[in-house]
């Protein structure tokens, strides 16, 4: 008897836990996207911003009704731009909320780690500002909002060349880290190609937080620019101990320097580098956005936000085209997207990467006394 | 810039490095030396350090003179958190194995780093430590010095000096000696060892607190791990000079950095730490305890 009592309740609590998990899933009444962020750590001004703006994009979708009748919903998870943190979110996100879509990461390293496991599970990763070449290259269900490395490489190598007439180049990278090996390559070949000199090419570790030796060797080669692809805070501790060890050569940097008007003091003043967009840009969808996220944030949206937000509309309107957030079928409408966002007007090649263009921002001391950026030009792909 | 100029100029930097390095060598040497204790939560007292003198050039503004005046309350509280942390953490454990201390001051050290990410003021991101304007003289044409480097060189002697003289001609400095010698017979000489190996802490610390300062003021970037590195590499230094020698860890730090320097200019800035510290291997496989140390029979 009693025996015959405790198979009854066992079925009873399977059947029961059973019913749970189905219902729990039949009867998801928001879109959930995943969004993987280095919201703290080293590049936190980045992590934060996107995400930011990547809530304000999805409120306005919410506000107007939803995608295809639903709620969004963004589940949002801190990398603190560690890899190994960056696949640990995506497992999280994929098999505990279920998510189809993930958005991110945010640095090339990060995103890099999961691009594989992405697309094995059949994951939509859209990353909105990875820029290093082979972030697409795990397959045709990774996409990016942003233009790549070799693209802004090339441009700055360009931009030394032929407005600043150098000759002479020197580069110092973080071999370490996917993001400046691949811009240190197209910068390099670039510069040879129209005809300049490399004269050095220093590197150092990341965490590294000395490079006095690095910055003496490059001054005994007199170089005329010096091209240091890395993000904000590493730049900013370089750009000091460049002017301390009395070395005067014009600094050039890539989309990672954005922010580094706010954490670096008067060394950085003269510096270029290339840019996503320029907050103070003539264009109707720059204004409009900059105004929206000033009056819920209280501050200028850097190039990373501009890139959540667009990020963040290119998936959305996929999904509302597609009717289904479903990776294959959203594969085939993001591949359709021709639009005009914030970061300009973008549409993606066979290889998932946009074709768009670039801004570039010359570091300057603004009438506060305090670093702000010049808008120098635009240059558009071939 | 011809050989010699490069030369003089990396070891300049390497020297200025160096002697960061060597602050904060001294701390792990002479608590070592006490009590046989490896404090591997000294690295964060130099976090730490920094960031109160962070704190306090915010309210005051940077200028020269705010800038050494932070050092002071820089420094008290970091000896007041050292004599804590020795008082809480290490006493009860003292006549436990020594391997229970050793693990307490990991625990210690996660305790700090993971507390100030915590704390809301501090937080896990990044800060810009406040700098003077960069000012750079050339000497003789030959090296070019900034005035960070200068303010690392100036303060670091002058508290090796002091240090010399409180451990040299002072009578806690004798009695901290003799407890290094032998604890036993001094408590039985009527030494208060307590209070000795508390004065150690004091000193350790506030040497580490003042590595600190000019750690950030030399890399102006201050976060709650940035104890780790400098605080692994000046182990190192303590270790290569001979564990429990004072001058030792002076010549560890200073070895270790021009090392470090010169690799990085002459060799290969990617190979710099597994050459520097080859060399390390190397001294310590032909002289073990250290450069200055004492052969001693027992291992670290």
């Amino acid at each position: 008897m009693k025996k015959k009592w405790l198979i009854v309740g066992a079925l009873v609590v399977v059947v029961a836990v059973i019913i749970i998990i189905l219902t729990g899933r039949g009867k998801s009444d928001t879109l959930k996207i995943g969004v993987i962020m280095s919201t703290s750590g080293p590049v936190s001004h980045f992590g934060s911003q996107c995400r930011d703006a990547m809530l304000m994009a999805v409120d306005e979708f919410n506000a107007r009704g939803g995608v295809l009748g639903k709620q969004v919903e963004l589940i949002v998870e801190d990398d603190e731009k560690n890899p190994e943190k960056t696949m640990n979110a995506l497992i999280k996100l994929v098999t505990k909320d279920k998510v189809k879509v993930v958005l991110g990461g945010l640095t090339s390293d990060c995103t890099l780690a999961i691009t594989k496991e992405a697309q094995q599970r059949g994951i939509l990763l859209f990353t909105p500002t990875s820029t290093n070449d082979m972030v697409t290259d795990a397959g045709d269900l990774v996409f990016r909002a942003c233009f790549k490395d070799s693209f802004q490489g090339t441009v700055m190598a360009q931009f030394a060349i032929e407005t600043l007439n150098a000759k002479k180049g020197a580069v110092l990278y973080d071999m370490n880290n996917d993001y400046s090996t691949g811009l240190t390559k197209s910068f390099e070949e670039t510069f040879t190609a129209l005809g300049g000199t490399v004269v050095a090419t220093e590197s150092y570790a990341g965490g590294d937080k000395d490079f006095n030796a690095q910055i003496t060797k490059i001054k005994a080669e007199e170089p005329d620019v010096l091209f240091l692809p890395d993000y904000y805070n590493t730049v900013s501790l370089i750009t000091k101990q460049v002017r301390n060890q009395g070395l005067d050569v014009t600094m050039l940097g890539p989309d990672g320097w954005d922010e580094l008007v706010g954490q670096a003091g008067e060394e950085a003043v003269g510096g270029y580098y290339c840019n996503h967009y320029s907050p103070d840009a003539d264009d109707f969808d720059v204004e409009q956005f900059v105004a929206q996220y000033r009056e819920r944030y209280g501050l200028t949206p850097n190039a990373l936000a501009a890139l959540g937000y667009d990020a963040t509309y290119i998936v959305l309107e996929a999904i509302e085209r597609a009717g289904t957030d479903d990776p294959q079928k959203l594969k085939a409408a993001l591949m359709e997207t021709s639009a005009k966002y914030v970061t300009g007007h973008i549409t993606f090649d066979e290889n998932r990467d946009p074709v768009k263009s670039t801004t570039i921002l010359k570091v300057v001391k603004g009438a506060d006394g305090k670093l702000t950026t010049e808008y120098v030009g635009v240059v558009n792909p071939d | 810039m011809d050989f010699l100029q490069q030369f003089c100029q990396q070891t300049l930097n390497g020297l200025s490095l160096g002697s960061i390095y060597a602050l904060l060598a001294l701390g792990y040497t002479m608590v070592y030396g006490i009590i046989k204790l490896i404090n591997f939560a000294h690295g964060d007292i130099l976090m730490v350090g920094a960031f109160v003198s962070y704190f306090v050039l915010k309210q005051w503004g940077i200028t020269p003179v705010t800038l050494m005046l932070s050092f002071l309350p820089a420094m008290l509280f970091c000896l007041t958190l050292g004599v804590t942390m020795e008082k809480l953490c290490y006493k009860p454990l003292r006549n436990q194995p020594r391997i229970n201390s050793l693990i307490t001051a990991i625990g210690v050290s996660f305790l700090l780093e993971n507390g100030a990410r915590v704390l809301p003021m501090i937080g896990p991101n990044p800060r810009v430590f406040p700098t003077l304007p960069v000012v750079n003289y050339n000497w003789f044409g030959l090296v070019s010095i900034s005035q960070v480097q200068i303010l690392v060189f100036v303060v670091a002697i002058f508290l090796m000096l002091v240090l010399n003289y409180i451990v040299s001609f002072t009578k806690i400095g004798k009695a901290m000696r003799a407890v290094s010698f032998d604890k036993g017979a001094s408590a039985l000489m009527g030494i208060n060892v307590d209070r000795v190996i508390s004065f150690t802490f004091v000193l350790g610390s506030s040497l580490a607190a003042a590595a600190g300062i000019l750690f950030a003021s030399a890399y102006p970037q201050i976060e709650p791990y940035m104890g780790i590195m400098p605080g692994m590499k000046a182990f190192i230094a303590a270790v290569l000079g001979g564990i429990g020698s004072i001058p030792g860890a002076v010549l560890g730090g200073l070895i270790l950095g021009v090392a470090e320097t010169l690799t990085k200019g002459f060799l290969s800035s990617q190979l710099s730490d597994a050459i520097a510290f080859g060399l390390l291997i190397l001294i310590l496989v032909v002289k073990p305890s250290g450069l200055l140390g004492k052969p001693m029979g027992e291992k670290v």
